[in-house]
């Protein structure tokens, strides 16, 4: 059961991804994989895929291709792009049957800069050190989709996948996002950190997998007098003019700039979906209390995917009681009472 | 400025960098590779990953697993207690075509003649200090003093991968044809990034590099 993409058009950054490559930033390869690993999991589970299947990140340009073979199933994910079928506008974040000689069409919408693109089967392309996720620069991985590719799906899957729109998103923008300072912050004069913590900066247009520039005060650095030191998906890197770039998938692993603070994981998406120009400030948070947040939000994921495995009405109640108690627990890095 | 190396700072939630020193030294990043080597050996719970750099080493872990308090501890323990460096440093061997379009520049800006630029290039004692940048970007450290020159003022477009690229003390075996600020002296037929190898990245952090002279008429691959 096989079935062909072809593509039509595609923007510049259409790139096949997965969960992203792990272990081998060492030799100068980020982890790469989805900008918004959030749209790219929903995506995924809309389909019953595995958490980490290959699929289409699509941005500004969207992307058009035509199904030959094997009728499929979709899923469209991610800020406000909206899927049509020869011409047909369906709405985002949805699933839809693809049949042959149909073409889908993905455009953006008013918000977000990344969607997310999955098949119901597995998406067939090149690897690199096991992984389909595309390292953008060096073209690496599963490929840079560009008008004539096609993609073959294989092992497809057509019944299972119902469709119909998905549960939406809280699709309010960020607008304060969580930061732990440093490693670089001794680079960085008193009133810049302040400006850093009490100022709005504003998303800047300029974007790609690498990062994304914002707008605010110059934050300069005292010196640029520091060996070249390795950098995480997250980090606020500030150049010699004072002007922060969020560090994102296909983020350099060394930099010479200052990095002045990381952003805490779980606030990395939402960033990189903002539209151009939307405010958004930095609260500090120590690293224990960032580590707690990471904690929390894991064991938050963890029972509502318990829930969604437990159609047993005794079993519902009961979880529903834990995650009361969570909620009035208020306490982030208690342990939870899972059964 | 602190000078109490080593000492440990918080990248975000999940990482940790463990700085050696404060500037490019063999010394310095010599210690940071054997730091690098003992985390290999004997990881701590929850360490995912470690990336080893000019002077400092980033330690990422799962703050599911473990906490940043707890790893520093013991990476600060692991600093202090290196254990001195066991046995002779890989060397490899590069076949350098000294035909780049900079060698006039260097060679003007330096007060060299081309055969000098060579000659003092050919003497340089090579590490790989990192990578970086890009992938299989290796910074190899050990450009002679005579032949350090800054950046140019602006990235120039268009050299084949495999370019030979010198600034300041570092020197680069280009894996991508992407546009570089450095001076292109020479190429090589050797491929550090090796995408699809069994190896795929030729040299390790610590190993020693020599350049060997080819003719110029020497093919590409």
């Amino acid at each position: 059961m096989t079935a062909s993409l072809h593509i039509e058009n595609a923007g510049p950054l259409t790139s096949v991804q997965d969960g992203g490559r792990r272990g081998h930033m060492r030799f100068g390869v980020p982890a790469s994989g989805p900008v918004d690993r959030f749209a790219f999991a929903a995506a995924n589970a809309a389909l019953g895929n595995a958490p980490g299947a290959a699929l289409l990140e699509i941005s500004a340009g969207g992307i058009a291709l035509r199904c030959a073979g094997e009728a499929l199933a979709f899923a469209l994910c991610g800020g406000d792009f909206t899927a049509e079928i020869d011409g047909r506008s369906l709405g985002g974040w949805l699933v839809e049957r693809l049949e042959p000689g149909q073409r889908l069409r993905i455009k953006g919408g008013a918000a977000g800069n990344w969607a997310y693109l999955a098949f119901s089967g597995r998406i067939d392309t090149d690897v690199w050190l096991g992984s389909q996720a595309t390292h953008a620069l060096s073209g690496l991985g599963g490929g840079i989709l560009r008008p004539g590719a096609a993609i073959v799906v294989e092992d497809v899957r057509t019944g299972g996948q119902r469709p119909g729109p998905l549960p939406a998103i809280a699709a309010s923008p960020i607008e304060t996002a969580r930061i732990v300072l440093g490693p670089q912050e001794r680079f960085f004069a008193p009133a810049s950190l302040e400006h850093l913590a009490n100022t709005t900066f504003h998303a800047g247009a300029a974007f790609d997998r690498m990062g994304r520039k914002f707008e605010g005060p110059a934050l300069p650095p005292l010196s640029l007098d520091m060996p070249s030191e390795p950098a995480v998906r997250g980090a606020l890197q500030v150049d010699g003019a004072g002007q922060l770039t969020l560090l994102l998938a296909d983020h350099q692993t060394i930099g010479g700039y200052p990095k002045i603070a990381v952003v805490v994981e779980i606030d990395i998406d939402r960033i990189a979906q903002l539209p151009a120009g939307a405010p958004l400030r930095f609260e500090i948070l120590s690293q224990a209390e960032a580590i707690a947040l990471m904690r929390r939000a894991a064991r938050e994921e963890d029972l509502l995917k318990r829930i969604a495995s437990r159609p047993d009405l005794d079993e519902r109640l009961r979880t529903i009681n834990l995650i009361d108690g969570m909620v009035d627990a208020g306490k982030p890095d208690s342990e939870l009472p899972i059964p | 400025m602190s000078t109490g190396f080593p000492l440990v700072r918080p990248v975000g939630a999940a990482a940790l960098l463990v700085e050696l020193g404060d500037r490019i030294d063999a010394g310095i990043n010599a210690q940071v590779i054997a730091l690098d080597r003992t985390l290999a050996a004997a990881a701590p719970a929850g360490l995912v990953e470690t990336v080893p750099s000019y002077a400092s080493l980033l330690m990422t872990f799962d703050p599911l697993v473990t906490d940043g308090a707890a790893l520093a501890a013991e990476a600060l323990h692991l600093a202090r207690t290196l254990p001195a460096p066991q046995g002779q440093a890989c060397e490899h061997i590069v076949p350098i075509c000294y035909d780049g379009p900079d060698l006039p520049a260097v060679a003007g800006r330096t007060g060299l003649t081309i055969d000098q630029v060579i000659a003092a290039h050919l003497a340089g004692d090579y590490r790989c200090y990192m990578y970086g940048f890009a992938p299989g970007y290796a910074y190899l450290g050990g450009v002679p003093e005579a032949l350090q020159l800054p950046r140019k003022g602006s990235a120039e477009r268009g050299h084949p991968v495999g370019s030979i690229i010198v600034a300041g003390a570092q020197c680069l075996i280009t894996t991508l044809p992407m546009p570089t600020g450095w001076w292109v002296i020479g190429r090589t037929s050797l491929r550090v990034l090796d995408p699809l190898g069994e190896r795929p990245f030729r040299f390790d952090p610590g190993d020693r590099i020599r350049f060997e002279r080819v003719d110029p008429v020497a093919p590409d691959n």
